[in-house]
């Protein structure tokens, strides 16, 4: 069975993810919706910043981030005044990583969905006197259900594989910034293959059976534009 | 009760500059050529698009200056051409999504309108498997169910083939019996515009030319209504005897005339709205006494409209009503026609338009 160190990884991992996965749906979706309903002139430039986590190697995100996070700068400097914890090597800085990591994995497969719904429909809604919110719940939300299992899983899993950026960003701290992946590279930095065949053989198990599951979806054109990577 | 309109929309290809009162009764049409606008002004009338302008329902102030109260809180219904349903719910579901946000509780009931418009057998079918007219259908009753104060209709049967469109036509006929609402009525179908509407507003590059009453509108000379293919003229009768024999129905025209209908299912003393279509009306100057046409009425000519180079439209006096017929320049020069001459006119088609009949 994994050792408790792994066993402390894997939960690390999970709730990275989820917490990632969380936000990225609270920033995602309105990012989303403007993104696909604006006429912005500069909205291309805002798209490339989005998806530039798709081309970018992640350690330059990682550097600059780690640059962000320290105490001295400015955004190191107001995180610690307003919450008392310095974010370098913290499960917060984490969180942010990875948010910004795998947005372009959440925002994109959303945007799509939100590209192809009917502007019609919502107009008939609120002719029946439905208002925005109203709106969202009742129409946007049960039409693009897929597209928000898609964004959903794959921010999700893009998390759980992440390495570059939580490697330069959080350090290698067990139990509170130690993730799946680097566990696996410490392990095989230290010739420990068995422990390394459980986790990378987790990992691949696990993301192959979120990813059937997302293609059972029937959505296919919705990954491929965000999964090429 | 009026809606009153002050908008002022100027592209570069197209303007709609309106400064007008409608009455917010019964149906009146909003009849115009493609593209002249009707559709645009029916948006923004419901609150989808903004425009500079200024709109008052009755006492209420849609929009003036900075205020624009938004399409949700306006207490519209709107049935759009493309039926919009919600294409992830059932049709009972499309109606209970309307049911649900009502305005209040004075309008029809689900069980009333399903009765209506032939609506059970669909309930549990989903709402994007509906053929054309039947989607139709079923957005009318959820226009309805939300109990709006008025009624925006644009071109709702204008997608629907023959078939489906006069089965819809004739349930509208029906529509303020079941929910006293008024309602504007979009279209560039003449025909459909003369059976529903009451109320009449032309619209024509982008300005009103003309508004007043169906009955009295379609008999000026000067509009374009009277030019377009199928001009009719529409004309009050009474019921006054039933033909069981030969399956005809009597109709006095003031009291003097005659005019005969296949049979109509009303009692005898009930007022109809005929319509006569101006090219099914030929002129005599004899009364004709070997001819197969039942109905010749004897009236006096009014009016020759000459604006057209190979036809001619002529308004015939019956009473104090006004039939239109479209003869050829031809005949006109032949019968040497003149205002206030008798004519005999040999009516070949005429229509029964409505049930109901204001006047």
């Amino acid at each position: 069975m994994l050792a408790e160190q792994d066993c402390a990884a894997l939960w690390l991992t999970l709730r990275l993810a989820l917490t990632t996965t969380g936000w990225l749906l609270v920033i995602g979706t309105p990012l989303a919706w403007w993104l696909a309903h604006s006429r912005w002139r500069s909205k291309p430039l805002l798209e490339a910043i989005v998806a530039l986590p798709l081309v970018l190697p992640p350690t330059v995100l990682g550097f600059y981030l780690l640059l962000a996070f320290a105490p001295d700068s400015p955004f190191g400097h107001f995180w610690l005044t307003a919450t008392g914890q310095p974010l370098a090597f913290s499960f917060s800085a984490l969180v942010i990583g990875s948010v910004l990591y795998s947005l372009p994995f959440v925002v994109q497969p959303l945007q799509a969905g939100f590209e192809q719904l009917p502007k019609g429909l919502l107009e008939a809604a609120a002719t029946m006197g439905a208002n925005r919110l109203d709106q969202f719940l009742s129409v946007v939300l049960p039409l693009t259900q897929r597209s928000f299992i898609a964004a959903a899983s794959l921010g999700f899993a893009h998390t759980i594989g992440e390495f570059g950026v939580v490697l330069m960003i959080g350090g290698n701290i067990p139990g509170q910034t130690q993730v799946l992946s680097i566990a696996l590279y410490d392990h095989v930095e230290s010739l420990q293959y068995t422990q390394a065949h459980q986790l990378a053989a987790g990992l691949v198990i696990f993301s192959l059976l979120l990813l059937s599951l997302l293609y059972k979806l029937n959505r296919p054109q919705l990954l491929i534009k965000s999964a090429s990577k | 009760m009026t809606i009153a309109i002050k908008l002022a929309l100027v592209r570069e290809q197209f303007s709609l500059c309106l400064d007008t009162e409608l009455a917010s009764t019964g149906i009146t049409a909003i009849y115009g050529a493609s593209g002249v606008g009707k559709t645009t002004l029916l948006r923004w009338l419901a609150g989808l698009d903004q425009h500079p302008g200024e709109l008052h329902f009755n006492d209420q102030c849609w929009q003036r200056d900075r205020h624009f109260t938004p399409a949700h809180q306006r207490q519209i219904g709107y049935v759009f051409q493309d039926s919009r349903l919600l294409p992830h719910l059932s049709v009972q579901g499309n109606l209970d999504y309307a049911w649900r946000r009502r305005r209040n509780d004075h309008g029809p009931s689900q069980s009333e309108l399903i009765d209506w418009l032939g609506l059970a057998p669909l309930l549990k079918q989903n709402a994007a498997t509906l053929s054309g007219g039947q989607q139709q259908r079923v957005a009318i009753a959820r226009a309805l169910l939300s109990s709006p104060q008025l009624l925006l209709m644009d071109e709702p049967l204008a997608a629907l083939d023959h078939v489906s469109r006069q089965h819809i036509l004739a349930l509208l006929e029906q529509l303020q019996a079941h929910h006293r609402v008024p309602v504007l009525y979009v279209s560039h179908n003449l025909e459909e515009v003369s059976q529903l509407a009451d109320q009449l507003v032309l619209l024509e590059q982008g300005n009103v030319t003309a508004q007043g009453s169906m009955l009295t509108l379609c008999q000026r000379l000067d509009l374009s209504l009277s030019h377009d293919p199928n001009a009719a003229s529409i004309i009050v009768a009474k019921v006054s005897h039933h033909d069981q024999h030969y399956g005809l129905s009597e109709l006095s025209i003031n009291g003097k005339q005659k005019l005969f209908l296949p049979t109509v299912n009303e009692t005898i003393g009930q007022s109809l709205k005929i319509r006569i279509p101006a090219r099914d009306v030929s002129l005599s100057l004899q009364r004709p006494v070997h001819s197969s046409i039942l109905n010749i009425l004897p009236c006096t000519i009014e009016a020759i409209e000459h604006s057209h180079h190979t036809k001619r439209l002529v308004r015939l006096n019956l009473g104090q009503q006004s039939l239109l017929a479209r003869l050829t320049h031809k005949s006109v020069d032949t019968l040497g026609l003149q205002p206030g001459q008798r004519v005999y006119a040999q009516i070949k088609t005429a229509s029964l338009l409505s049930e109901r009949c204001y006047l």
